[in-house]
């Protein structure tokens, strides 16, 4: 078995709404100093590993994980003990 | 003409759509659930609002994955009309019929009053009941209505005349004030307005019923030529 971490983003350029509303939270807190916020997805995935790990993860992040119109995603492998 | 409402978990507009079809256009209406679909005989397929799935990860994005979506792809390419109406649209999106995707609302609020659509193309078999630029009362209800495409699928939109609805007052931050679009070949339609909540005055408004009137006749006339 291997843990999969996958984090998904927001593309440059679009709105996040959400960390918009953050940021103005943080700015009321008086972190001034605090620029942009982006909120984004962190998924933890257990799988069996066949040989083709990388390729599964990528083919289920793009079906169905992320939507590549308006996300990322990076991804790390590990073993799990 | 006989239409089918997918109904998946978490689906809360099938009935207002059913009833839309059956008392409101006089015509029939199944309330379809997606697992056993088989909408081959339906001459229409209607994707009705709601929260399918709970609108886990995205909205629309695990019912852009069940079984019944390889049908809902077939009959888009046999040309059948298909509406997808506020989480309808959210799956059409998700499944790649109609390009971009949906973000929460720029307010991060649900929403849910009446809007000011202005018909942008009334050129198309879901809105020729409809003057050109003319301006209907349609109700919102959602909180991830705010569309988004990059500029080149705008553009592509803006030139095919697939935007068919926008918003007078933007509601949810959508980009250039989209309420509705239309695939290329122009037999899909994807809206965040509910135009069900609108087809008796009752309701506030009827603007809505002429888009289902639309859709009957040129269904009409295509099988009074057929046959």
């Amino acid at each position: 078995m291997r843990k999969v971490k996958i984090y998904i983003t927001l593309k440059e350029g679009v709105l996040d709404p959400q960390g918009k509303a953050v940021q103005h939270s943080l700015h009321s807190l008086e972190y001034t100093n605090v620029g942009d916020v982006r909120i984004g997805k962190y998924m933890e995935v257990m799988i069996e590993d066949h040989g083709d790990i990388e390729q599964q993860v990528e083919k289920m992040c793009d079906q169905l994980l992320a939507n590549p119109v308006i996300e990322n995603y990076s991804y790390t492998i590990e073993e799990v003990v | 003409m006989k239409f089918a409402v997918v109904v998946f978990p978490g689906s809360n507009c099938d009935r207002d759509m059913a009833f839309a079809i059956t008392e409101a256009l006089g015509e029939e209406a199944d309330l379809v659930w997606y697992q056993e679909a088989d909408l081959s005989s339906y001459d229409g397929i209607l994707l009705p609002g709601g929260f399918s799935y709970g609108d886990y990860l995205r909205s629309g994005a695990i019912a852009s994955t069940s079984g019944v979506i390889e049908q809902i792809r077939q009959a888009a390419e046999k040309g059948k009309p298909i509406l997808g109406v506020c989480n309808g649209f959210q799956v059409l999106l998700e499944m790649g019929l109609l390009p971009g995707a949906m973000l929460p609302n720029q307010n991060l609020k649900f929403m849910c009053h009446h809007e000011t659509l202005r018909v942008e193309n009334n050129q198309t078999l879901f809105t020729d009941f409809y003057k050109e630029k003319e301006e209907i009362q349609i109700p919102i209800a959602h909180g991830d209505g705010n569309y988004y495409c990059d500029e080149s699928t705008y553009q592509t939109l803006k030139a095919n005349k697939q935007i068919a609805f926008t918003y007078q007052t933007n509601p949810n931050g959508s980009i250039a004030d989209i309420a509705g679009i239309i695939n290329e070949q122009g037999n899909v339609l994807g809206m965040m307005p509910h135009p069900e909540r609108a087809v008796d005055a009752l309701l506030g408004s009827k603007d809505g019923l002429r888009l289902f009137q639309s859709i009957l006749t040129h269904w009409r006339n295509n099988h009074a030529i057929n046959a």
